[in-house]
């Protein structure tokens, strides 16, 4: 298994979207690195033959009847917005331009 | 103050018991509570915020309808009047819930947890809520952003985490009850380290709906009090379906509290887990274990040994699902819709660097870590060696637990291999501080129950250390059972509750608390706390 | 920045275009997939949601059965088998239109696949799209750009999130890689999509308003030398919403393709964004790591477990096929091949049965619907059946002529003014004056002025050269203004003359 350097960490900051300063980035590499190291045993504790659990307990077909229930007015929905417009969430640009 | 004292020091049975005997109003009881807030949390900061209008109106609610008499007075829930405190990763409405998280300040919820929902439907004023590890991440609250918890036990000490808010406010008598919730061992490890008792439900067994997610698949609510027929009580009002969470168990919730007042465990078999205690844990806590181990013998219980030999994988595995959930279940915040929004200082201002510039400042350096380490093991070329891996290591681990339960009906092991450790002390060193929910984890791994008691005092250094009990999914009746045997036992030995025993925490130069030294007399008043 | 572009003929003498679609449906269940907030178009922004909707902190999602199980019928009425077992997965990405930074849809187990659809061309050939799966997955919400030119993202300062559109039930319908169409691709697009849009129609599981984004199509097309087996690199191009837009921008991408290939240069694998305006699609961004979605199972939700007698209850309620149901109809009304294609080329189907089932016969439904209301919906722009025609007024325009109370010329007259809101035809009738002249003394009269004033007309029509006879009518028309019937004009003409008709 592949270790964990200061780039990996640098591409998974963004795919998360945090922005970590090049400190943050070897310090967070430095970390992960010890605990990937410790993890690693997992990918051969078992066989193939061996099934995933995705959940503990297995239930199936747990629907909702398609009745209508509650909703929130805008004043509601938009109640801990950082900011909002004409009552929709109001967001900076999505493409850079500058 | 004599009467505040053994109001606060009452276990929930009894509180309910005075309540329903009108001897005292649920207003005084939650007054009481309230001052001893005032009074203790100053040191020990368990709270993070103070719902004293709210809970208040509800007692005098309650006060009044028990009043009037009649019918509303006589479907009045038992625990109706008894205040409890809620670990602040569930959301409440008219309360911030902040997840101990920068990110989440000030912010209120629009809507109510199930469980917030069911405790007001139980008319249960809600004290306020508790602090925590950011996002229910860690085991010692330390890494709260709003300063960690100190244990009542020594205040230079973790009360353990997540939900060190939760066991420490209970244990400090600022609160009788409390909810938590557990992913690795959040509710039951800050209890063996706080000395008092704290359940995970088997998964599905309380509704999640309203608790903020850490990791989906093995996040439980559960309750945290001072005795195990406390927790009955309390998980009575939380448990059983809720339509709103589609992993929550269709099954009818079984009379727990009948279980924590069966009083023998003639017969039963009690499994040690191999794997879970010697090498690694601390000489005091496997003294104590052992002695827990005697007692139950004596009580007719037969002890066997199992072997769960893929437990061995369970801490990896967890911290491959764990953080690969939360980094999904965490992309939420994002400074869009709620919470905090911070702006880059230099670049250019689009959404995706808000966003990356609001998650930077909001969580804290363990969220990051997790969120890294989960995005790292779900991603393109790692996924099957990580996250497949884990899950199937899940399966590993069910499998080690159906064969134990086929030897035995309940499983036994230490809580935490040390007891509480000092402030700081593992603060820099995640991979030590992970190793705290070794024992914890399996149970969460493989979603069955698990409750932690107090064993009595580590002989090193007089802390607090916590016996786990495990039944099969679904059994959750058998911990309450056990459990009570082993609480009244251990009590007759100490002669009182562990808690007794935990130093006064408002120092002898307070003026009102001059009783407080004397908690023997509140104790004795707790012994009956069943009379319920 | 427009691309260059070779003429689709030339495109087509060198490459062999390959295209695939994936077409999402939004499905008419009153409430939201995962949530119980209502599933409703054109609200005020930020009010058809709950907590769920807006991914507050601490929500869970519920399963929406009926969503289910109009996704079982989709795959049902597109021939592909249904997943004994499958599961939601989460496809992991920030973007503020998605409240949870995460879509919740379905990844490797999709509920349905390895399905086809028979596609009809306007010659009748008939072409097999195969169906790789149809899964399941929720809405986004909508974003206004705002700042910029016409609420392009480009340029815009800032932008608005309305999430009422967050969690409505879509269900993605991807085909396998479609080859052998050559020059018929464009015209297959179109046909694809509409043969779907007419599907999901008929289940009556999506209002299937392209306008409205209730079918989206987003057309993947790539080219290849011709004899060459693998596939080029394909381009694809989002949201393409109506289906003449889904044929337009098919024989573009062809176009372009074609000349980046005759450059030289390799073709960028990249999404497109069609532009109506231009008829022309730019780049949008080009694939890249940053789509590492870190797909992994929702475990908020259980496994939904199709039993096979679900599956068959399921296919009992379904509607008679598209495809059946136009056999069946076309030997019904009698038509012939190339009437019946017209027909459904024109989209008329649905309205001449409502018109058939209201009263008309088929020979008179047709010649309303494509003799006068096609052409106009064309000069208005708009579906045919959007043009506000109802079956009963043909019914009733159609027995005023046969009763002879108006002519034909009139009645168009009528349409116009029942499209115009006038009112009833019978009250258009009135209002404009409009009866035939059935009284004959006015018309007798008439007859003769018009006789008096073209003599050698009349004398050839004596000297049995009965075509003449036209000159006249038109004249007692002219003189009635329309108001006569011309049938029993000439009648009295022949009448008048003593010659036999």
């Amino acid at each position: 298994m592949a270790a964990i350097n200061r780039d990996d960490v640098a591409h998974l900051a963004r795919l998360a979207h945090i922005e970590m300063s090049a400190e943050e980035l070897d310090r967070m590499a430095g970390e992960l690195a010890v605990i990937v190291d410790s993890v690693k045993s997992v990918s051969e504790a078992a066989g193939d033959d061996v099934p995933a659990t995705s959940h503990p307990i297995p239930l199936t077909n747990v629907f909702r009847e398609d009745v209508v229930g509650h909703t929130f007015t805008a004043e509601q929905a938009l109640s801990g917005a950082p900011d909002a417009y004409e009552g929709r969430f109001k967001v900076p640009a999505i493409l850079d331009e500058g | 103050m004599t009467e505040n004292n053994e109001l606060i020091r009452s276990s929930a049975a009894a509180l309910a018991g005075k309540l329903a005997a009108r001897e005292v109003t649920a207003v005084e009881v939650t007054q009481a509570h309230l001052d001893r807030i005032a009074a203790v949390d100053g040191k020990v900061n368990a709270f993070l915020h103070v719902n004293t209008e709210e809970a208040l109106a509800v007692a005098a609610e309650v006060d009044a309808i028990r009043a009037a008499g009649g019918a509303a007075a006589e479907e009045l829930h038992a625990l109706a009047g008894v205040p409890i405190a809620v670990k602040d990763l569930i959301v409440t409405v008219g309360q911030p819930t902040t997840a101990g998280s920068k990110i989440l300040e000030g912010w209120h919820s629009p809507y109510d947890a199930t469980v917030v929902q069911r405790l007001r439907a139980a008319k249960m004023p809600i004290l306020g809520k508790t602090n925590l590890d950011e996002f229910a991440m860690g085991s010692s609250t330390e890494h709260s952003a709003y300063g960690p918890t100190h244990n009542p036990w020594d205040l230079d000490r973790i009360p353990g985490g997540s939900g060190g808010g939760s066991a420490a406010a209970v244990a400090a008598f600022e609160a009788p009850l409390a909810l938590g919730t557990d992913t690795g061992g959040s509710i039951r490890q800050p209890g063996a380290v706080t000395g008092t008792v704290g359940v995970k439900p088997t998964y599905g067994g309380v509704s999640r709906y309203g608790a903020i997610a850490m990791a989906s698949s093995l996040d439980q609510i559960g309750p945290v009090s001072r005795t195990v027929l406390d927790s009955a009580l309390l998980h009575q009002v939380i448990g059983g379906h809720d339509p709103h969470d589609s992993t929550s168990l269709p099954d009818p919730l079984e009379d727990l509290v009948a279980a924590a007042s069966i009083g023998n465990v003639r017969g039963m078999k009690i499994g040690i887990i191999k794997e879970l205690h010697g090498e690694g844990y601390q000489a005091g806590v496997e003294n104590r274990f052992n002695e827990s181990l005697e007692l139950l013998k004596e009580a007719g219980a037969e002890i066997v040994e199992v072997s769960c030999p893929n437990f061995k994988y369970a801490l990896g595995a967890y911290y491959l699902i764990m953080p690969s959930e939360a980094s999904s279940n965490l992309a939420k915040f994002d400074g869009v819709r709620f919470g905090l929004r911070v702006l880059p200082e230099d670049g250019p201002m689009t959404i995706e660097r808000v966003m990356g510039a609001t998650r930077a400042a909001g969580f804290g350096d363990e969220v990051k870590r997790r969120i890294i380490l989960g995005t790292y093991a779900l991603s393109a070329g790692y996924y099957d060696a990580y996250y497949g891996s884990a899950q199937k290591v899940r399966t590993l681990i069910q499998r080690d637990f159906d064969a134990a339960f086929a030897k035995a009906d309940v499983l036994i092991s230490p809580t935490a291999p040390t007891t509480a450790f000092k402030l700081g002390e593992k603060l820099n060193d995640p991979l030590a501080m992970y190793l705290n929910d070794v024992a914890t984890i399996p149970a969460n791994m493989a979603g069955v129950p698990g409750l932690s008691l107090p064993g009595g005092l580590a002989d090193e250094d007089g802390l607090p250390v916590g016996v786990q009990l495990l039944a099969p999914a679904r059994q959750d009746a058998r911990l309450y059972r056990v459990g009570a045997v082993l609480e009244s036992l251990l009590e007759a030995q100490w002669g009182g509750p562990l808690l007794d025993k935990a130093p006064s925490l408002t120092a002898a130069p307070s003026l009102n608390d001059s009783s407080s030294a004397d908690s023997s007399s509140a104790g004795a008043a707790l012994s009956h706390g069943g009379s319920h | 920045m427009s691309d260059a572009t070779l003429s689709f003929e030339e495109a087509m003498e060198k490459y062999d275009p390959v295209l695939g679609f994936e077409v999402h449906v939004e499905l008419n269940t009153k409430t939201k997939m995962f949530s119980s907030a209502p599933n409703v178009f054109g609200d005020e922004p930020n009010t058809n949601v709950n907590e769920v909707d807006l991914g507050m902190p601490g929500v869970l999602p519920v399963v929406n059965r009926t969503a289910i199980e109009s996704s079982i019928k989709i795959g049902l009425a597109l021939n592909c088998k249904i997943a004994e077992t499958c599961r939601f997965a989460r496809k992991n990405y920030f973007y503020p239109d998605t409240p949870k930074n995460f879509q919740t849809s379905q990844y490797d187990e999709p509920i349905a696949y390895d399905g086809y659809l028979d596609i009809e061309l306007s010659d009748g050939t008939v072409f097999r799209v195969e169906i790789e799966r149809a899964h399941m997955e929720e809405d986004a919400g909508k974003l206004t750009h705002m700042g910029g030119a016409a609420g392009r993202i480009q340029g815009a300062d800032y932008s608005l999130v309305d999430y009422n559109r967050s969690g409505v039930p879509l269900v993605e319908i991807v085909t396998k890689p479609i080859e052998g169409a050559g020059s018929r691709a464009p015209e297959l697009a179109k046909a694809y999509v509409a043969a779907v849009r007419e599907i999901v129609k008929n289940l009556g599981v999506s209002d299937a308003r392209m306008e409205r984004g209730n079918v989206r199509c987003d057309a993947n097309v790539s080219l290849r030398p011709h004899g060459r087996e693998r596939f080029g690199i394909r381009s694809e191009t989002k949201n393409v919403n109506s289906l003449r837009a889904v044929e337009h921008a098919v024989h573009y991408e062809i176009r372009r393709h074609a000349a980046v290939l005759e450059s030289g240069e390799p073709v960028v694998q990249e999404t497109r964004h069609w532009h109506e305006d231009t008829r022309s699609t730019t780049s949008g961004r080009p694939k890249s790591d940053a789509d590492d979605y870190r797909y992994f199972p929702e475990p908020d939700l259980v496994p939904i477990v199709a039993s096979r007698e679900w599956v068959e209850e399921l296919r009992a309620t379904l509607p008679e096929p598209p495809a059946a149901r136009r056999k069946r109809l076309q030997a019904d009304w009698g038509y012939s091949d190339l009437e019946f294609r017209d027909v459904v080329n024109a989209g008329v189907m649905d309205e001449i049965e409502e018109t058939i089932a209201a009263g008309a016969t088929a020979t008179v439904a047709r010649k309303w619907w494509m003799g006068e209301i096609v052409g106009r919906a064309k000069n208005a722009d708009v579906d045919p059946g959007q043009l506000g025609v109802a079956p009963a007024t043909i019914v009733e325009l159609n027995k005023m002529v046969e009763d002879g109370k108006i002519n034909n010329k009139m009645a168009t007259e009528v349409l116009d003014g029942v499209l115009a809101g006038e009112g009833t035809p019978a009250e258009i009738v009135e209002k404009r004056g409009l009866a035939v002249v059935s009284d004959d003394g006015p018309l007798l009269e008439a007859i003769d002025a018009a006789l008096a004033a073209q003599p050698g007309v009349a004398d050839k029509i004596r000297g049995g050269k009965i075509q003449a006879i036209g000159a006249i009518v038109g004249g007692v028309m002219k003189a009635t203004r329309g108001q006569a019937d011309a049938g029993r004009v000439r009648e009295l003409i022949l009448e008048r003359l003593g010659v036999e008709g």
